[in-house]
């Protein structure tokens, strides 16, 4: 990956800075160039932007995110958006689904598990929505597996929970214009594989330390 | 522009604002150095960290108002912008209204300062109580989800009405002709934001300081009786006191204060049922480091119209 931050990629960050009045708080851990994997819950187009412009800037030039490859490859203008401006690694949504081919599914998630390893590299970090899908920003949906695999293939990379707060009212699924209101995004204690983790306890901690981040509307 | 500064009048208003702010920046150095007790301290703190943000507000209304009636409009337009991003993230509103928020934020309210400033009065005085009235409810039909449907049209209209519409009536004082005031319409508008927020201080320093019998202590704990009075009977003495920067005779000058005052009690008031509805203390601590916006200006919201339709029906032929 090139390093150096494409200037459409700082506008739309400072777009979606001033559009959402972001205010972001370390309450967990410190910004850290450390390799990471920052995972958050996922409601809104503007999730990604908004997070990676919340990073130092020296981070944000190795930090990409991780997008689904038929969204994202559907036009012309997503396709420069994702591979040029932000340099997104695109993933199979498909992949970590359950389909009724177990054999065909265990390969699939076994190429996404590495397509994410060769993406983290020795030097870059990850944004993660492990949801896979944009939610309605009342609850933290379950997390796909991919995080699980990802963090036992390399232990070495820190996991970083984040919680975005509103931004499902600033721009909710389906809709194309924003609405200004204020939003929080938290950044939590990072996380990992402990020895008597398996799949779903871990995964089920990993959504508890994200939607525990929450600070406002707990209704 | 700058036609503003050659007003001699509006810069003595100017130099009494500077004089008080070094005067309170003085006595709050003093308070912090003889400061005992733990309670005391964070009294202290709280009113010097108040003082530092008045520089910067005094600071910025100035050079606002030293640009002329466009720097004006466009300041207000920023507060009233400010003020209903902090009032609609807290007032619940839902996802049905997502259209109509969004003309809200960027048709209704910047039309209403455009209005202002190519000074079509009888426009800008119905646009939001009539069209935007009407506009707000049939939006949310269209959107097609009726959960709630008065409850949700009610909140969006209110947040329109007061951070859009009332406060707008404060620039708007810029464009009434008065006879023999013309050119000095910014100093109307400084007298009413002097007199709202020094009635604001002046009942806040009041009530600290010998406050005791609570006013309507469910809504706001804060507000005493001794601290309405005093803050009320000195901010008019102060208005009436500066009755040479306005068209007004003193008596004239005291009777307007007074209205200020009052309704400047009434809007605080109010917001503050709103706050503890929502079930918070102040629009600017949820959202902190966004400074509660609509906290500073909600008095002026409740006074600006009001001052602006009396001045306009008894000195504007």
């Amino acid at each position: 990956m090139s390093q150096g931050i494409h200037p459409v990629a700082s506008l739309l960050a400072a777009v979606a800075r001033g559009i959402s009045g972001i205010q972001v708080q370390w309450a967990g851990c410190q910004p850290n160039e450390r390799q990471r994997i920052y995972f958050a819950n996922h409601s809104s187009h503007l999730d990604f932007v908004v997070l990676w412009s919340a990073l130092p800037s020296e981070i944000r030039a190795t930090t990409r995110p991780v997008a689904a490859k038929d969204y994202w490859e559907e036009t012309p203008l997503r396709r420069f958006l994702a591979q040029n401006v932000f340099k997104a690694v695109l993933v199979e949504r498909g992949g970590m689904a359950k389909t009724k081919n177990h054999e065909e599914s265990h390969l699939a998630s076994r190429s996404l598990i590495e397509d994410l390893v060769t993406a983290l590299g020795k030097t870059n970090s990850l944004i993660l929505f492990p949801e896979g899908t944009r939610g309605t920003g009342e609850k933290v949906g379950p997390f796909r597996s991919g995080l699980y695999h990802l963090a036992l293939h390399r232990p070495d990379v820190e996991l970083v929970p984040a919680y975005l707060e509103n931004l499902n009212r600033i721009l909710p699924k389906g809709e194309v214009l924003p609405v200004p209101m204020l939003s929080l995004l938290t950044f939590g204690k990072p996380i990992q594989v402990e020895p008597n983790d398996d799949k779903e306890s871990f995964l089920e901690r990993a959504r508890e330390s994200v939607s525990s981040l929450r600070r406002i509307g707990t209704a | 522009m700058f036609g503003a500064v050659h007003d001699q009048k509006l810069m003595y208003l100017f130099a009494g604002v500077l004089g008080l702010l070094i005067a309170s920046t003085i006595i709050g150095n003093i308070l912090k150095a003889t400061r005992t007790t733990e309670a005391r301290r964070t009294t202290i703190d709280n009113l010097n960290a108040r003082i530092r943000a008045w520089w910067k507000m005094c600071a910025i209304f100035a050079l606002c108002l030293m640009i002329g009636r466009t720097g004006t409009l466009v300041l207000f337009g920023v507060i009233s912008f400010m003020a209903m991003r902090e009032y609609m993230t807290l007032v619940p509103t839902h996802r049905g209204d997502h259209q109509t928020l969004f003309w809200s934020f960027f048709v209704i309210m910047p039309l209403q300062y455009y209005l202002i400033g190519i000074e079509w009065y009888g426009f800008f005085a119905i646009m939001i109580p009539v069209f935007a009235f009407l506009f707000v409810p049939t939006s949310i039909a269209i959107g097609g989800d009726t959960t709630n449907f008065l409850d949700r049209g009610a909140k969006i209209q209110f947040g329109i009405t007061v951070c859009a519409y009332c406060l707008s009536h404060a620039p708007a004082l810029l464009i009434l002709k008065i006879p023999g005031f013309e050119g000095h319409d910014a100093q109307l508008l400084l007298y009413l934001v002097i007199v709202d927020q020094m009635s604001d201080v002046l009942q806040y320093v009041w009530g600290k300081l010998i406050g005791k019998h609570k006013i309507a202590w469910r809504v706001s704990p804060n507000k005493t009786w001794e601290g309405f009075i005093g803050g009320v009977v000195s901010a008019t003495a102060l208005g009436t006191a500066l009755w040479w920067a306005t068209p007004f005779t003193p008596l004239q000058s005291a009777g307007m204060s007074f209205l200020i005052c009052i309704l400047g009690f009434a809007g605080g008031l109010v917001m503050s049922a709103i706050k503890r509805d929502i079930g918070i203390k102040d629009f600017g601590v949820v959202i902190e480091g966004h400074g509660g916006v609509l906290d500073r200006i909600d008095s002026l919201c409740f006074a600006a119209p009001v001052f602006f339709h009396v001045v306009r029906f008894y000195f504007v032929p």
